[in-house]
């Protein structure tokens, strides 16, 4: 019954979408039509939003990566609200787990000496690469939060291959606070120096250096190292129960 | 037909494939690394629409960590779903 | 022209909403989400492809680009849902440690 209702749903909910999204042409639209709208002076700019990021966003900001320009940047505000929601989600998870820790005893059983030496071998190129990955996103693809994402996944070897193995929660809080107050500090700091939050106040250099862009590496090897922490403190506390 | 509609249309086979899998098996195990294929598709189109940021965010968390926190709470739960 | 990734990912979302409304066991529901998740993410990207375009990284030897937007929003979005994610999935090994049973159903006759 259930199921015929559902799939009555779906079907439906399927046809008006792609009714929907049918008319709208796939590749083939032109980013400097979007005309951005001023309802003040009630005239059409010249400049799309989209196009303006294109064509100013080396200039304005020195990030070759157009897409780390807006996260990082135009949008900071926002980054900086994501990355506060990710922190209670963390938290939430960690408080909820907390409460079933101490249930039962798990019979731990080690992996083979192969598994074992080949991760801890591998451990050490894996966050190396995170590394590489948020301090290299002004330049390349990647940035903090893919950067962290690969970090947490080296943690994660680690502890698929020693049962034993945590994470140190008092580590983890440090790092995660000071990457927290790093992003902040430098959003203060540019309100101080510039009269605007998270402001690129530093000299912005030579584009497709790796010490350009002024504030952008800054904030996402903070964004990097906080979200590496905070996902790592995620996957300690879905590993639940042990001793 | 060019290549990049060829390479898109086969891998959307596959991504419903492994998504309508994943709706219907009673395994959850199985559904949970059938969901796992489906990021991974997903992040291969991302790179053929040329956004590599994103395709490396979600090769690492959509197929990755995501993957190995719900294998984590199936363990903490049931396996097979009634 | 079909726009068939449009379809594709129309047909993810719809594959989620599906698992939501017709299946009882609290993880299957978890993956569906997850589901929509990846629907609305690809739906994004692929509204924001432009046909002969390149990645958004200027190095001097393109000039046609796609649009930069929709992946600095998806980039975010990605992380928060794995997150929410994680957060959802101790909710419901919470409930399972408290009543023993993942099924909606059982759950709601356990509480009568």
């Amino acid at each position: 019954m259930k199921r015929i209702l559902g799939g009555v749903i779906a079907v439906l909910i399927f046809i008006v979408l792609a009714l929907a999204f049918v008319h709208i042409p796939f590749g083939n639209i032109d980013l400097a039509e979007y005309h951005y709208y001023n309802p003040v002076d009630n005239e059409h700019t010249q400049d799309s939003v989209p196009q303006h990021y294109l064509d100013e966003g080396k200039k304005e900001t020195g990030s070759t990566n157009i897409v780390t320009a807006v996260v990082v940047d135009y949008r900071g505000f926002d980054t900086l609200g994501e990355v506060t929601v990710l922190f209670l989600a963390s938290t939430g998870v960690g408080s909820i787990m907390y409460i079933f820790e101490k249930e039962k005893r798990r019979k731990v059983r080690r992996a083979n000496a192969v598994v074992e030496t080949a991760s801890k071998l591998l451990f050490g190129f894996i966050i190396l690469f995170g590394a590489y990955i948020f301090v290299h996103g002004h330049l390349t693809p990647g940035g903090g939060f893919p950067g962290g994402a690969v970090i947490a996944s080296s943690f994660l070897l680690l502890y698929l291959a020693y049962p034993r193995f945590h994470a140190e929660h008092k580590n983890l809080n440090i790092a995660e606070s000071l990457a927290g107050l790093t992003f902040v500090g430098v959003g203060i700091l540019g309100l101080f120096l510039a009269g605007y939050f998270l402001y690129n106040f530093l000299p912005f250099g030579l584009p497709t250096y790796l010490f350009s862009a002024g504030v952008i590496p800054v904030i996402y090897v903070a964004v990097g190292v906080k979200v590496g922490s905070e996902l790592t403190g995620i996957v300690d506390a879905m590993m639940g129960v042990r001793e | 037909m060019d290549l990049f509609t060829l390479v898109s249309l086969i891998l959307i086979i596959a991504m419903l494939i492994a998504a309508v899998v994943a709706a219907e098996i009673k395994d959850l195990l199985s559904a949970a690394i059938a969901m796992g294929i489906v990021s991974l598709i997903v992040s291969i189109l991302f790179y053929i629409l040329q956004a590599p940021d994103v395709a490396i965010t979600e090769a690492s968390i959509g197929a990755g960590l995501s993957l190995a926190i719900m294998i984590f709470a199936i363990k903490h739960t049931e396996r097979w779903e009634k | 022209m079909i726009p068939y990734y449009y379809l594709a990912s129309v047909a993810l979302i719809v594959i989620g909403i599906y698992i939501v409304i017709a299946k009882k066991n609290l993880i299957k529901i978890i993956i569906g989400l997850d589901m929509m998740d990846t629907g609305v993410n690809l739906l994004l990207i692929s509204i924001g492809y432009v046909k002969g375009g390149t990645a958004p990284i200027e190095n001097g030897n393109y000039t046609l680009y796609v649009d930069p937007i929709p992946q600095a929003l998806v980039l975010t979005a990605i992380v928060i849902g794995v997150s929410v994610m994680a957060l959802a999935l101790s909710i419901v090994i919470g409930l399972y440690k408290n009543t023993g049973s993942l099924e909606l159903d059982e759950i709601r006759r356990e509480r009568k």
